[in-house]
């Protein structure tokens, strides 16, 4: 009988720990996936981010923010008949479990005014702002990584 | 991969139309594209005269011979023009040897901010056989209404993107128009109807 105890401490031990994991997780509600930068050439001032956005939540993400660049905003592109508008955007919704794309052709991270050349493999630290349905705020840090600038779009290889 | 019929293929079946007989080009008014839109009657872009980084002028006899292929863009472009640039790359090498005859032409929009330097190591960066091409903005003004392409500057900030038309045009070897693709094309779709034009001219 004293294994069986032993294991069942164990487990509730066990589940203990997972639990306090979670709660120590709790404020992490959304998740960022895949997410890199488009390199430029010497003397491109501008760039763009993109990434897979995921709320537990009903969120919104309020704001992109990287050293990397003098003015960093949200912009969407947009068809209007054969017409490419990529404006910028004040928010994003975020709907609970569901996975936002950020490609090139919907939302993207706009880097303007880059302070350096991004080269293949760099880091652009991206700073996101997100609000949940109950209005509190947490803030992810998100490594961008640079690929190629002829990299080919994922959500447009059909 | 190659699943679309070899230029040889076609040009047989041409024959057994009776048009194959002519050694050169087919005299056809129309064409018809299995995904781009058939630009045979629409007389756009033919007296363009922009400078290549190099500060040579071309016009678009300059690329008699080869399937030229324009697009209009800018290198701030986070998304269309990066995405539509390597989907060139990508048909090009779909088309097989037949695909050394695209000559890729990437005209800029914002002639203000694209110099020639950052134009042609951002082409170059996707084929080294493609051109950029950059006129003055009273030039650039002139080409995008030859073009019917539409373009506009906003306000972002304290600097600004361009809306802009996202189609590419495809001329024949002889500098004929002919096929408009569009954005959402995959590169096997464009390869496909560019090997259409091929046959034609």
């Amino acid at each position: 009988m004293k294994p069986v105890a032993t294991l069942k401490a164990l487990r509730q031990s066990t589940f203990l720990a997972v639990a306090l994991s979670l709660s120590g997780y709790a404020m992490a509600q959304t998740t960022v996936e895949d997410a890199w930068a488009r390199a430029t050439v010497p003397g491109q001032p501008a760039t763009g981010a993109f990434m897979t956005l995921t709320a537990d939540s009903d969120s919104t993400l309020l704001s992109v923010q990287s050293p990397a660049a003098k003015d960093t905003q949200i912009h969407q592109s947009t068809m209007k008949g054969d017409v490419m508008s990529m404006l910028p955007v004040d928010e994003v919704s975020l709907p609970a479990g569901e996975p936002v794309v950020f490609d090139a052709n919907g939302y993207h991270v706009m880097l303007m005014g880059l302070v350096k050349q991004v080269k293949e493999g760099d880091a652009v630290p991206l700073t996101l702002k997100i609000k949940n349905a109950q209005g509190e705020e947490e803030t992810l840090e998100v490594n961008a990584v640079a690929r190629a600038l002829n990299a080919p779009d994922h959500a447009h290889a059909h | 991969m190659n699943d679309f019929p070899t230029r040889r293929r076609v040009l047989a079946g041409m024959g057994i139309l009776g048009l194959g007989a002519l050694a050169g080009c087919g005299d056809s008014n129309t064409l018809s594209f299995k995904y781009g839109k058939d630009l045979s009657n629409e007389i756009l872009g033919r007296t363009f005269r922009l400078k290549d980084p190099q500060g040579n002028e071309k016009t678009l006899s300059s690329f008699r011979g080869m399937m030229p292929m324009v697009f209009f863009g800018f290198t701030q472009c986070p998304a269309v023009c990066p995405t539509t640039l390597a989907r060139a790359v990508q048909a090009k090498k779909l088309m097989g040897r037949d695909g050394d005859r695209l000559q890729v032409i990437f005209i800029t929009l914002d002639p203000e901010r694209d110099t020639p330097e950052v134009l042609d190591a951002y082409v170059k960066l996707f084929d080294p056989t493609f051109v950029a091409l950059r006129g003055t903005l009273e030039q650039t003004a002139e080409v995008a209404k030859e073009f019917k392409v539409f373009y506009e500057k906003v306000p972002v900030g304290d600097t600004y993107t361009i809306s802009h038309t996202s189609t590419s045009y495809v001329y024949d070897s002889r500098g004929v128009l002919r096929l408009g693709l569009s954005h959402s094309l995959t590169a096997q779709e464009c390869a496909e109807d560019l090997l259409t034009v091929m046959e034609v001219c």
